[in-house]
């Protein structure tokens, strides 16, 4: 019997300390088997880099222009991608126009989600008079269609790089705003804030150290989901001449000048589109596989 | 039910004003003196102390919101720069033209959304589903500008079937769908404009009719031995409110987001209209369209929410 | 893994507790005419239509070292009443003393001082622990809110972990979603210990969970209690647990208290029509002794519009017409702990009801209907 009992007993795993993973541990052991979100991530990773590296990798000056080499088509000489209207460089142009253009899909949701967040963690967390005085505001600017508020507010303003950050700010600042209130009004009617607060806890320290950790994986979630929209709207805004003045390259102003020339050189005038999409798909499907891998809610 | 109603019309006009302050403040966020932005450059001294006059420029600003929303409730959206003809005669014109090709490609977008929607939610993961994934997420990327260009290249330019732009020779007076001569012209525009709302309409029916398939009473339905088709039929019902609710936002957002389409075709509706003002700096008429467009889509919104309570028994009930 | 708590683990107070300041007989806490009407909003323009009469004038006190338990069916206000003593919504009238100082007076102690002497265990759930916090966190956080560095409550923590049975080791470091039902519960008792607070409100506590599970996590109580001097305030749905649990019961019906005293008492002699058919419906152990007759119908009255009277009429089967026309009170003996009393006109020879002074055992338990209701059959 005893050497029975001994043999159970080497069975028996001695107690292992359990893996242990915090929330981000968690996100991140979905996403490492999630290959379409890993492969479009790194998609990401690498337009950002050829935008901020652009100096370097361009072929040609993205504003010389060639009055002997204007609109010829991909391949032609030196131009991988072909010239446009002025002789310049495509490819180099569009290498360069993802500055502007990820500059517009970027930041803009960067300073709507902090102003945005902010609102509606304040209008979620107050609730009364607070909460409607927001929301309400927020709900006129709902009344608007996202392109028309843009056309509105940077037609007003006039074309510039500054004005159309200003303008997709604000056009981002309401949905987001009204995330993030609907998170905080969710998390607010949980017990363990009203634990927090009848350890005596002064409401500051409730909310950064109880709402805003729980609040923050919708609301970036979210916010990701409007990098794309941003890109489109931003481009869109350029298209109709309200983005960055004409020589710097950009996308969607590319895409507005080559419009002219659909006749003599089509492909190379769908060319700065195809950039716009794949950008956008990109950020697309990454958001929804960090929705899916943050287990948030649609 | 009657209730919900009146609440919910109590509940435009705060919203409706809330817009009107937006539009108003419009003149205000453009660089320089308002008046500069109200008249051409080459206004007269008498012309500019006409509009101060008229529009109380003078006073304090809540006071002219108030002459300014006056005029606007009657119909008076100031002169054109450009054309010196009343606004609200410039958008009534164009509006029509919008109307038609939105009312069109949302009706389009949600007859191809419910037939590869509802295949995509009974048999999750097949062929279907795969396809109107592969279609949400392309509606949600894909610049609209851009797809009109590359419409206009394989059409108009390669192919050679349909003319790029305009509306034909008699313009919006002489359209009609009936006839091939001015049908040709509101195609590529139409289906430049169709993508997005069927990519959201299809996700939207997806994943709506495959959460009712998955609910238990589904389970109790087919127990109680109705056929397949009889069941999708009871589920399509229930996810109606949803999906109507997304119908009418798409609506709107083409309605109100027409410009850039518009723009390419150069298709003579409200979204020219409004390229045209932002071309030539004309405040009045960008004003005034937007106003127009932002009513048309609170107004838009208000009827689907009341269509909303007539197919939700939830509603009605309270 | 939950290891029972041993004896070496704590060391017991000595009986002379040090915090205590108005002697053994003064009470923990009293609770005088404590009231909280919730406003209904309605109509096109969502203006206050209505009110629900959650808690009304309750009136009760709890002695050092006792358990009183409250019992009474969902909706009674049992759970606003246990958020009320938190602090954790405001009252619209009623005066909390603890051990003599009236809270949130000038002359008493602070909102802030109260809580570090009375807290709360919620109903187990998955909204009760913070989702992103490892537990040892959780229950470090009180202490750093009342200004214990962190490592030091950290090292408290563990040693409460400990306590409830959770070995810190293997524990610690988890996040609420890694951890049984059980489990959390044990991590809850843990966080409102983490203050040493004299009383503990437990909110259906133990309801969420499994029946064997719910015995461990009864039982590390008790054990707590004894260890740790504390005096509870046990709110459950289940008869029995109270039973088991509680030295005084106090029952609810509609936000009210109808009849509060010794637990032997309530459970054997109950005075209180409502309180007897309440404990006739749960459900006897012995299969001999079960009854078929619902000794409740109805569902309880709507809390927006109480009946006139004695809230219990429209369901009591000894209703008369003074009981419509007044309502019975407790009396100021409910302050007294000693005492078993019941807000019922039978328990008041004077009160001018047919049957007053009989004992609610002498009378017939016939009508499980309300006389008018049985008279219209």
């Amino acid at each position: 019997m005893t050497d029975i009992s001994a043999e159970n007993a080497a069975l028996i795993p001695a107690p292992q300390k359990p893996v242990v993973r915090g929330y981000w541990g968690n996100v991140w052991n979905k996403l490492r088997y999630d290959y379409v979100t890993l492969f479009f991530l790194g998609l990401i990773i690498a337009i950002i880099l050829i935008a901020i590296l652009a100096p370097w990798i361009a072929p040609f000056d993205p504003n010389k222009s060639s009055m002997a080499s204007r609109l010829k088509p991909p391949g032609f000489k030196h131009f991988v991608l072909g010239t446009d209207e002025q002789g310049r460089d495509i490819l180099s142009r569009i290498i360069w126009g993802g500055r502007t253009s990820l500059l517009m899909g970027i930041s803009p949701v960067l300073f709507a989600t902090i102003i945005g967040g902010l609102f509606g963690v304040l209008a979620g967390f107050a609730g009364g008079r607070t909460n409607t005085a927001i929301m309400r505001t927020m709900d006129v600017f709902f009344a608007f269609p996202s392109v028309l508020l843009a056309v509105a507010i940077s037609g007003s303003l006039g074309s510039g790089m500054v004005n159309q950050m200003i303008t997709l700010t604000i056009v981002l600042i309401p949905p987001i705003c009204r995330v993030a209130e609907t998170a905080t009004a969710q998390v607010r009617t949980m017990d363990f804030i009203d634990a927090a607060r009848a350890s005596g806890a002064k409401t500051p320290s409730i909310l950064f150290r109880h709402v805003l950790v729980n609040v923050m994986s919708p609301v970036l979630v979210y916010a990701s989901t409007l990098v794309s929209a941003s890109i489109l709207l931003a481009s869109g805004l350029s298209f109709l001449g309200l983005g960055v003045a004409p020589p710097t390259p950009d996308w969607g102003l590319m895409l507005s000048t080559l419009r002219q020339s659909i006749y003599v050189q089509p492909l190379v005038c769908a060319l700065p589109g195809v950039a716009i999409l794949v950008t956008s798909v990109a950020f697309n499907l990454v958001s929804d596989g960090l929705r899916q891998a943050m287990d948030v809610k649609a | 039910m009657w209730l919900y109603v009146a609440r919910r019309l109590f509940l435009t006009i705060p919203i409706g004003l809330g817009v009107t302050i937006i539009c108003f403040a419009l003149v205000y966020l453009a660089p320089g003196d308002p008046i500069q932005s109200l008249l051409p450059p080459d206004a007269s001294e008498a012309d500019k102390i006409a509009i101060k006059k008229a529009y109380g420029l003078d006073e304090p600003i809540p006071v002219q919101y108030v002459v300014w929303l006056g005029k606007a409730l009657i119909g008076d959206l100031g002169k054109s720069i450009q054309t010196n003809r009343p606004v609200i005669d410039e958008v009534m014109r164009a509006f029509g033209n919008t109307i038609t090709i939105a009312v069109i490609s949302v009706v389009l977008a949600m007859g191809i959304a419910l037939v590869l929607g509802i295949i995509a939610a009974i048999k999750v993961g097949s062929w279907a589903d795969r396809l109107s994934t592969a279609i949400a997420v392309l509606g949600i990327s894909v610049p609209t500008f851009w797809l009109g260009v590359v419409l206009v290249i394989v059409f108009s330019v390669n192919l050679g079937w349909l003319p790029a732009t305009g509306m034909g020779e008699g313009g919006s007076e002489d359209f009609s769908f009936l006839e091939w001569e001015s049908l040709q012209y509101a195609i590529l525009p139409i289906i430049a404009m169709t993508l997005t709302p069927l990519g959201i309409l299809m996700r939207t029916t997806r994943s709506t009719l495959a959460e009712i398939l998955g609910q238990d009473f589904i389970q109790t339905l087919r127990a109680k031995g109705l056929s397949e088709w009889q069941i999708i039929v009871h589920a399509i019902w229930n996810g109606a409110p949803q999906i109507l609710a997304m119908l009418g936002l798409q609506l709107g957002y083409l309605v109100g987001g027409s410009i850039l389409v518009e723009t390419i075709f150069t298709w003579p509706g409200t979204g020219f209209v409004l390229n045209t003002a932002i071309l030539t700096r004309d405040i009045p008429l960008l004003q005034g369209t937007i106003l127009v467009l932002a009513m048309a889509f609170v107004l838009i919104n208000l009827i689907v929410d009341l269509l909303q309570t007539l197919v939700d028994p939830r509603i009605k009930r309270t | 893994m939950t290891a029972q708590p041993t004896e070496r683990h704590l060391q017991p107070v000595p009986p002379g507790d040090n915090n205590d300041r108005g002697g053994k007989a003064q009470p923990l806490l009293i609770v005088q005419n404590l009231q909280k009407y919730f406003p209904i909003r309605g109509g096109v323009l969502n203006r206050k239509v209505a009110e629900v009469k959650a808690v009304d004038d309750v009136s009760f006190s709890v002695m050092k070292g006792e358990t009183l338990g409250i019992v009474g069916e969902s909706g009674c206000g049992k759970s606003t009443l246990a958020r009320l003593l938190m602090h954790l919504m405001p009252r619209d009238k009623g005066t909390l003393v603890f051990d003599g100082d009236p809270v949130d007076e000038p002359h008493g102690i602070t909102l802030r001082e109260l809580r570090r002497n009375m807290q709360m265990v919620f109903q187990d759930s998955y909204s009760s622990l913070n989702p992103r916090l490892p537990v040892v966190d959780s229950i470090a956080y009180g202490p750093t809110v009342h200004g214990v560095a962190t490592s030091e409550a950290k090292i408290k923590a563990r040693g409460l972990l400990e306590k409830v049975g959770l070995r810190p080791d293997l524990f610690g470091g988890r996040y609420p979603h890694e951890l049984s039902g059980g489990q959390k519960q044990r991590v809850n008792i843990a966080r409102a210990l983490a203050l040493d607070p004299r009383m503990l409100i437990l909110d259906e506590a133990v309801s969420a969970l499994d029946k064997s599970v719910e015995a461990q996590v009864l039982n590390l109580l008790g054990y707590l209690k004894r260890h740790l001097n504390l005096t509870y305030i046990f709110i459950s749905h289940d008869l029995h647990v109270v039973q088991y649990i509680s030295d005084r019961v106090l029952v609810m019906y509609l936000g009210q208290v109808v009849e509060i005293g010794p637990v032997d008492r309530i459970y054997n002699a109950p005075k209180h029509p409502y309180t007897r058919a309440l404990l006739q419906s749960a459900l006897e152990i012995d299969p001999e002794h079960r009854i078929e007759t619902p000794p409740l119908v109805g569902d309880p009255p709507n809390p927006i519009n109480p009946p006139s009277g004695c809230r219990f009429r429209t369901r009591c089967p000894y209703a008369e017409a003074i009981c419509e026309r007044e309502t019975p009170k407790l009396g100021k003996a409910a302050e007294n702990p000693a005492e078993h009393v019941a807000a019922c006109h039978i328990t008041n020879p004077v009160a001018g009801h047919s049957m007053a002074g009989r004992t609610l055992q002498s009378l017939p338990v016939e009508a499980s209907a309300p006389r008018a209701l049985a008279a219209a059959l």
